[in-house]
């Protein structure tokens, strides 16, 4: 029998939800009281499931890794949150935006998780705007919409180009709210190290303090772990410098089975790498899509300016594939081509792995519209771009700015050169319906886990999915468990050694904080002559170069070898300075590096496992003649869910997928 | 090409260090040869930091996470400005590009009493967490909103909240002030939800509730030098300052518990 329950709700895909929040046991206001919720983790998916808990009444604990809950990652998502709202009366609906998600994460998602997604995607928008967001607007005083990839309906709801700063800053400030009342208590520069769990059941955390580096045993009835992705494993990628695997690692560690880890994007719009200094990647939000367009040189080598290639000597290579889509295809498809495009010769730019994103024609385009609308007759070529960069620069006008900032080039002069980048992670730790991962009492939310997205998350969809799990999921489906924890307290109130009377004094939180500090201590004293950041460097290499945009069953046969082997000297000659007792970033940081090689090792045996194509995970192999992915729906409709059983070794655990509401179909956006 | 691509720069550093909170700090000074011009200002901070561990020397503390200038953890003091010698970008934007070869750079970590030295150039902010907590948000539960178009909000008031919602909390105001003051910092969020209907019903309340924290957290009073606004990194406008004084003197006068 499978270990996998995905305790998925019987009924119509439509009502599942409804019926079932309705239905679901309940914890009284009385019993909220004495029951301890642990949230790891501040970004969109921990600040509003902590601040919705905490206006439940539940006690709280917030941990994050930052000086202050209000920089998590979230923050950095630049170009919008989906909604069905049909706001834009262009059709959408619940079911569209279902349909789209599943299509567009390649046949790998969970129906009735996306369902439920889709449904709750409108309350998102309207609880955002009660608090005080300054989304977008028209003239009219309504919310304003855009365009995103994978859709062919504008559900798009954003702040310029800081739509996940702003979502961030209203659960922060929900959150702040619920700190000011008493009702959560905030660790902030606390690092989870490990989930305590007694008899199979989650009891707590080990955190230790960043700045003191003491280690502190927390107790709690549950943990949420919403820690976000993985995608740092790459080295490069557009993640925070310090965005980690370790929790989610240490509870895989714990018994909480990972999925599909070999499902990664890259995503197609970034700034390319300029050297070998370079620490992180930056994005171009993808809205640029709206108004950028994709192109190469006809002409292999073509070393002109960009301005001076004429435009029938220009192969705009979205448009030309997928003239349905265009520029808009899904991020797999648009970072494949661009990869297909370099690799065949006709890159940009010194390194040649690039590609134009060109703003001239919408520029004009928008330009005239100007000179229409101000009476402008018969305006000359420059009046014209001088208007429409006027209204470019106030949609995109913080990316334009960055992007100068970081190439020293004028992006509404020449055209953006871009490459794709590690992104967002669509895998993560499994979890059932409610959330919870295969430890007892331990949830997973938000990029942390792997629910909704399958083979290929859609664009603006990350911040929908995490506000979803934190407001308007975890508050329901945490009670499930939660309400059987009112039963056994009360069953064991008389019992003098109950977890309830210990706490944190059950032996259980010595060991772990024992092991711990060993592990600090170990990384203290091996005294090699690397740095922890060169084993980092070294290990992304191999990752992006044999388990990047295109993976092939040699190449991660190689590189699990040499993930083994790399493994093996980190641990006989990484140099980590400085003392436990302190503020001590590297030593941070050896910690997540070593949880990173562990992690990249599984990626490649799940990669090598998956023999087929879909979404982000493209196998050389399995590829149709035009060199789009080819899956393989009879051996492969699962959710492959990784159980830790020691170094290098995993057992397999297969969910199967059922599609009963959707057709499942080759993907095709010509 | 960025102007000057390929170019390299021999530097002089001099950085402040300071075990931790209560310790004496003092300045080191290190040598840094063929610095890329394309690299970012951290990104040379890490060559450093790499010299430093090859050399046996403990690495340079300094906080930074998301380096594209949104997440404001960032926060180094360089040549007597927060963020350094550019405009409207924070440390982690800069790039080595504005720097010239021979250079001396001086870096410290923020300076306030209200932003105690962890260690080295890092500094703790969690005062800016206790303000935000103390009265800036709006007070709705999750679940209890009504449809987000039902109350139709201007573009320009809609353009005027976003423009201070835009900071980033990263305390370069307070470090650029003479006087130490968070008004800059404080008033970007009490005009974000002055200036919006679902910000009125608490409008008197929040902002006396901020400023009290604020003065309780030891910032300085502001004496509208406007050094604050030069050095913000996002742009957050001097108004803001002048909205939230007129917002506090009204809500003084009127506000009845």
């Amino acid at each position: 029998m499978s270990k996998l329950d995905s305790k998925i709700p019987e009924g119509q895909i439509s009502e599942k939800w409804t019926k079932y929040r309705s239905t679901l046991p309940l914890v009284n206001p009385a019993n909220k009281r004495s029951l301890e919720v642990l949230v790891v983790g501040s970004g969109l998916a921990g600040s509003s499931a902590a601040a919705s808990l905490a206006e439940m009444g539940y006690k709280v604990k917030v941990f994050c890794f930052q000086d202050s809950p209000r920089r998590a990652h979230s923050i950095a998502a630049q170009g919008g949150i989906n909604a069905a709202k049909n706001y834009q009366n262009d059709g959408d609906s619940t079911y569209r935006l279902f349909y789209d998600t599943i299509k567009g994460g390649d046949y790998r998602a969970r129906e009735a998780n996306v369902h439920r997604l889709a449904e709750v995607s409108s309350s998102i928008i309207d609880q955002c705007v009660a608090q005080g967001v300054p989304l977008a607007r028209e003239y009219g005083g309504l919310l304003s919409n855009r365009s995103f990839g994978g859709t062919q309906v504008q559900r798009t709801f954003y702040a310029a180009g800081q739509t996940g700063q702003q979502l961030l800053l209203g659960a922060y400030s929900a959150l702040q709210r619920q700190v000011g009342s008493g009702n959560v208590e905030l660790c902030a520069r606390h690092e989870m190290l490990d989930v305590v769990t007694i008899d199979g059941v989650t009891r707590g955390i080990i955190a230790r303090n960043l700045v003191t580096g003491e280690m502190e045993k927390h107790f709690g009835h549950a943990v949420l772990l919403c820690t976000g992705g993985y995608g740092n494993v790459f080295y490069l990628s557009t993640n925070a410098m310090g965005s980690n695997v370790t929790a989610a690692w240490k509870a895989h560690k714990k018994g909480a089975f990972f999925a599909n880890p070999c499902y990664t994007q890259i995503h197609p719009t970034c700034i390319p790498v300029s050297g070998d200094h370079q620490s992180k990647l930056t994005l171009m939000s993808e809205s640029l899509r709206n108004d950028g367009r994709i192109w190469v040189p006809t002409k292999k080598d073509d070393t002109r300016k960009a301005t001076d290639i004429p435009e029938e000597e220009r192969d705009y290579y979205l448009e030309r594939r997928y003239p349905a889509f265009g520029n808009l295809v899904p991020r797999d498809v648009a970072s494949r081509a661009a990869k297909e495009r370099c690799d065949a010769g006709y890159g940009v730019g010194n390194s040649k792995m690039a590609v134009y994103l060109d703003f001239a024609f919408n520029t004009a385009r928008y330009g005239k519209t100007e000179a229409t609308k101000r009476n402008i007759h018969n305006p000359s070529h420059e009046e014209i771009m001088r208007l429409g960069k006027e209204v470019v620069k106030e949609k995109y006008g913080n990316l334009f700015d960055m992007y100068q900032q970081i190439t020293g080039e004028n992006p509404y002069e020449v055209p953006m050169r871009i490459y794709p980048a590690v992104h967002y992670t669509m895998g993560g730790l499994w979890v059932d319906y409610n959330l919870m991962t295969t430890v007892k009492g331990l949830y997973a939310l938000g990029e942390a886990n792997f629910s909704d997205h399958g083979a290929n998350r859609l664009g603006a969809s990350a911040l929908m999915q995490g506000l979803a799990d934190g407001y308007f999921v975890i508050p329901y489906t945490l009670g499930v468990y939660l309400s059987a924890e009112v039963t056994r307290m009360s069953a064991e109130k008389d019992k003098a050694d109950s977890i309830d009377k210990l706490k944190t004094n059950h032996p259980a939180f010595e060991t772990a904080v024992k092991e711990q500090t060993d592990l600090i201590n170990k990384f203290l004293t091996i005294n090699g002559t690397k740095s922890v950041e060169s084993f980092h460097k070294r290990l992304g290499l191999i990752i992006w170069n044999k388990c990047g945009m295109a993976r092939n069953k040699q190449g991660l046969i190689d590189a699990i070898a040499e993930i083994q082997a790399l493994r093996k000297e980190f641990w006989s000659d990484v140099r980590v300075l400085g003392t436990a007792n302190e503020f001590n970033p590297d030593l941070e940081k050896a910690g997540r590096v070593a949880d990173f090689i562990e992690l990249g090792e599984l990626m490649c045996k799940d990669a090598l496992d998956r023999e087929e194509s879909c979404g982000g995970h493209f196998r050389e192999e399995h590829q149709t003649e035009e060199g789009e992915a080819k899956r393989d729906d009879v051996n492969y409709a699962y959710v492959a869910a990784w159980e830790y059983k020691g170094v290098s070794e995993w057992e397999l655990n297969k969910e199967e997928l059922k599609y009963e509401n959707i057709k499942i179909a080759q993907r095709s956006y010509k | 090409m960025g102007s000057g691509h390929g170019k390299e720069l021999n530097l002089t550093l001099k950085v402040w260090r300071q075990k931790n909170t209560k310790a004496t700090g003092s300045f080191e000074t290190h040598q840094l040869k063929g610095i890329s011009v394309d690299m970012s200002f951290l990104e040379m901070f890490d060559v450093l930091n790499e010299k430093l561990i090859v050399e046996g020397k403990e690495a340079i503390a300094f906080d930074h996470d998301c380096r594209e200038g949104i997440c404001g953890m960032c926060s180094m003091y360089i040549n007597g400005r927060p963020h350094g010698p550019k405009d409207g970008v924070t440390t982690c934007q800069l790039h080595m590009r504005s720097f010239n070869d021979g250079d001396t750079i001086v870096v410290e970590p923020w300076r306030s009493t209200a932003f105690p030295v962890i260690k080295d150039l890092a500094v703790n902010r969690s005062a800016f967490d206790r303000i935000m907590a103390s009265g800036g948000y709006v007070s709705v539960n999750t679940g209890n909103a009504q449809d987000a178009n039902n109350i139709l909000i201007p573009k320009e008031a809609a353009d005027d909240a976003f423009g201070a919602a835009a900071c980033i909390g990263c305390g370069a105001c307070v470090a650029a002030c003479k006087n130490g003051s968070a008004m800059l910092f404080v008033s970007a969020k009490v005009s974000q939800l002055a200036l919006l209907p679902q910000g009125q019903v608490e409008r008197k309340s929040r902002v006396l509730k901020m400023v009290a924290q604020m003065d309780e957290e030891g910032f300085g009073n502001c004496t509208n030098t406007g050094a604050c606004e030069a050095e913000c990194p996002k742009g957050i406008s001097l108004e803001n300052i002048a909205r939230m004084n007129r917002e506090l003197m009204s809500a003084s006068a009127t506000y009845t518990k």
